[in-house]
């Protein structure tokens, strides 16, 4: 099915090759140890350009697509980024989907003026603002807000902290550290493992035995919060465990297995799409798009083809509303994005918020039974 | 007490699928002077192909005996495809050859199978058992009880049976073993063999504890070599001693010292090690004789 899409947009393409195609450009993370990013991503972008075209494109243009793979290394990013600019000409960029890969771009499409909307976490990418550079995902510092409110609420006051190496976990760490005394939290105990670590149960035998620890936040991405749940379980530690969005996919439950059960973590609607009460404006595009993406697929929905879903929408109607492909103009419309509803939320962009996604656009959830539940 | 337990656990098991890794290197390096560096995909195709047959609804112990049998089907096409073509050549082009076979077999798992992590049941369940007010998982004891089990016969293969002491003697003097009629291109498939083999068995021993995906063997490797060197490469005791010292540094590191750290420290007591006895711990020291 999916193929003959591609084909039918293959047969479209060549009949209006006569006219000036869009062209969009996107390196993302599709193979390596970011792949569960990429993959998604790649995916999510491929089915709707393939749709869009059949439908007419944008501004009667056809959308073509330059995608490349930087298997999750920076250096690499940049080369194909250059290639983008320099051969491919393209008019926008989407992707990036870790923080190190888009960062190391930044700078190239910034230099040549274009627009690009990354697919990554860290608020460092769009705070401070940076001229033509966008992004869709929750930043880590939201991560941190919701969890903490969520701890205030339950009148927790000590915390344990777990955090990956990885590039997510190195960032929520400095974020949370940054933000708990706002909060008026203290975190007692502060543990660090590897990216590839398998075992965690030394970490969390320490802050297991460390007086008073309420509640542990595990900031990470990948397979390392699976054998932290684990691990955590093993030991018996009866204080609730957060984590982060990072792990906001299926594939985390089925990882951690029973271990996951009364795990809390904030993360877009799109997981608990038919969970949303009828009022909440995401019910309808996240639905959409889980539904659209599960059948074309055949894999359960992450949130984070979802962040590729709204990078493309806010791209392609700001191109509508440019009435062109043209850059400046593209940029312009993409910072007067309001009210727009995609997968991670509602979006109000401005000139000082590349962003536009506040704490309300986050869901609190907690796995039980093997799947996503609202906390209200 | 029990947090020396806790991490002394910790530290055993980790320790054991190094020392897998580790004792596959040796073999093939006594045999051939190569360092295997698919050694890890070894694992890595073990532990997916049980978890892709498990998940096809093949019974567990038959989708275990599947990923035995196909990954030393690997070993065995690693060896006759791409390193028996170019027995003449140095062992450094030799080691080339396996970081691409490596990279060949990352791509077909890459794309046979899928990019995500997998996980396979533990054998006895996942109830910690309480030693002396440590938590240590059932499947923790099977991996140290599978890695003695697997040490123990591999040592009886090697003292026991003529295949093992056409072994030996190909690792003590290669020219030496062929004089007196041993076929040492017959040795060195043998190696690849039970290299393959003692992979696959710790790939499924180990899947449930570290979970596993396409890229897991690279890190596995570096590790499992790491330990060899530590142990003294060449050695089977070594390749056992200096996995387990390994993972028990890491877990002490990370337990006692600094989890921020825990890396450096294992690094460092390698390093150190290395310094005062470059063959390693149990390394037979090279003299050249002029």
């Amino acid at each position: 099915m999916k193929k003959l899409a591609v084909a039918a947009a293959a047969l479209v393409f060549a009949a209006t090759s006569a006219q000036a195609d869009i062209k969009i450009g996107s390196v993302l993370s599709i193979t390596g140890p970011a792949s569960f990013l990429g993959d998604p991503e790649k995916k999510t972008l491929e089915m709707y350009v393939a749709e869009m075209n059949a439908s007419g494109g944008i501004n009667g243009q056809q959308i073509k697509l330059f995608i490349y793979d930087d298997g999750g290394d920076a250096s690499k990013a940049r080369t194909f980024a250059t290639r983008l600019v320099e051969e491919d000409k393209v008019d926008a960029v989407l992707g990036g989907s870790i923080t190190g890969t888009s960062l190391a771009m930044v700078p190239i499409y910034s230099d040549a003026s274009i627009p690009f909307i990354a697919l990554a976490g860290a608020a460092e990418i769009v705070f401070p603002v940076r001229k033509w550079v966008f992004k869709t995902p929750h930043t880590e510092p939201m991560s941190c807000g919701k969890i903490f409110e969520d701890l205030k609420k339950r009148k927790i006051t000590n915390i344990g902290m777990i955090s990956g190496t990885d590039g997510w976990g190195k960032a929520m760490r400095t974020e949370c550290l940054k933000m708990a005394p706002q909060f008026g939290i203290t975190v007692v105990k502060d543990e660090i493992y590897g990216a590839g670590d398998s075992d965690m149960t030394p970490q969390l035998t320490n802050i297991k035995n460390t007086a008073g620890v309420q509640a542990v936040i595990n900031c990470g991405f990948g397979q390392g919060p699976a054998i932290v749940t684990r691990n955590y379980r093993q030991l018996a530690i009866g204080v609730p465990l957060y984590q982060s969005h990072g792990v906001s996919s299926k594939s985390y439950i089925k990882l951690a297995g029973d271990a996951s059960e009364g795990v809390r973590l904030p993360a877009a609607a799109t997981l608990v799409a038919e969970k949303l009460p009828d009022s909440d404006p995401l019910k309808k595009v996240a639905l959409a798009y889980k539904t659209r993406y599960e059948k074309q697929t055949g894999e359960p929905v992450s949130t984070f083809g979802g962040h590729m879903y709204d990078a493309l929408m806010i791209l392609t109607q700001a191109m509508k509303r440019a009435k062109s492909a043209d850059k400046a103009k593209v940029r312009d419309e993409i910072e007067k994005t309001k009210g727009f509803v995609g997968t991670g939320g509602m979006v109000n962009m401005s000139a000082t918020d590349h962003l536009g996604l506040d704490l309300t656009s986050f869901r609190m959830l907690e796995i039980k039974g093997g799947d996503w539940t609202l906390v209200n | 007490m029990a947090e020396f337990l806790q991490f002394a656990f910790s530290g055993l098991t980790v320790g054991a699928i190094y020392a897998l890794i580790a004792l596959g290197f040796t073999l093939i390096y006594n045999a051939s002077d190569v360092i295997n560096f698919a050694q890890g995909e070894f694992v890595m195709v073990s532990g997916m192909t049980a978890v892709f047959a498990a998940a096809a609804g093949i019974p567990l112990p038959l989708a275990a005996l599947l990923a035995i049998v196909v990954t030393v089907l690997f070993g065995i096409l690693l060896h006759r495809l791409a390193i028996e073509p170019a027995r003449g050549a140095s062992p450094v082009t030799l080691i080339i050859i396996t970081i691409g076979a490596s990279i060949l077999m990352r791509g077909l798992a890459a794309v046979f199978f899928d990019k995500n992590f997998h996980s396979l049941p533990p054998l006895a369940g996942d109830t910690p058992l309480n030693l002396g007010g440590a938590a240590i998982l059932p499947q923790s004891i099977i991996v140290l009880i599978g890695t003695g089990i697997i040490v123990t016969a591999l040592w009886l293969f090697l003292n026991r049976t003529l295949m093992g002491k056409a072994m030996l003697a190909t690792a003590a003097n290669r020219l030496a073993a062929r004089l007196v009629g041993i076929d040492t291109s017959a040795v060195i498939g043998i190696s690849f063999v039970v290299s393959a083999l003692i992979g696959a068995i710790g790939g499924l021993l180990a899947t449930p504890i570290t979970l596993t995906n396409y890229a897991i063997g690279t890190l596995l490797a570096l590790k499992g070599f790491a330990a060899a060197m530590l142990g003294g490469m060449g050695s089977p005791i070594g390749a056992v001693a200096g996995g387990l010292l390994l993972g028990l540094l890491e877990a002490f590191g990370a337990g006692y010292l600094s989890s921020q750290y825990k890396d450096a420290i294992a690094f460092i007591v390698i390093l150190a090690v290395l310094f005062a006895m470059p063959q390693g711990l149990f390394g037979r020291a090279s003299i050249e004789r002029v």
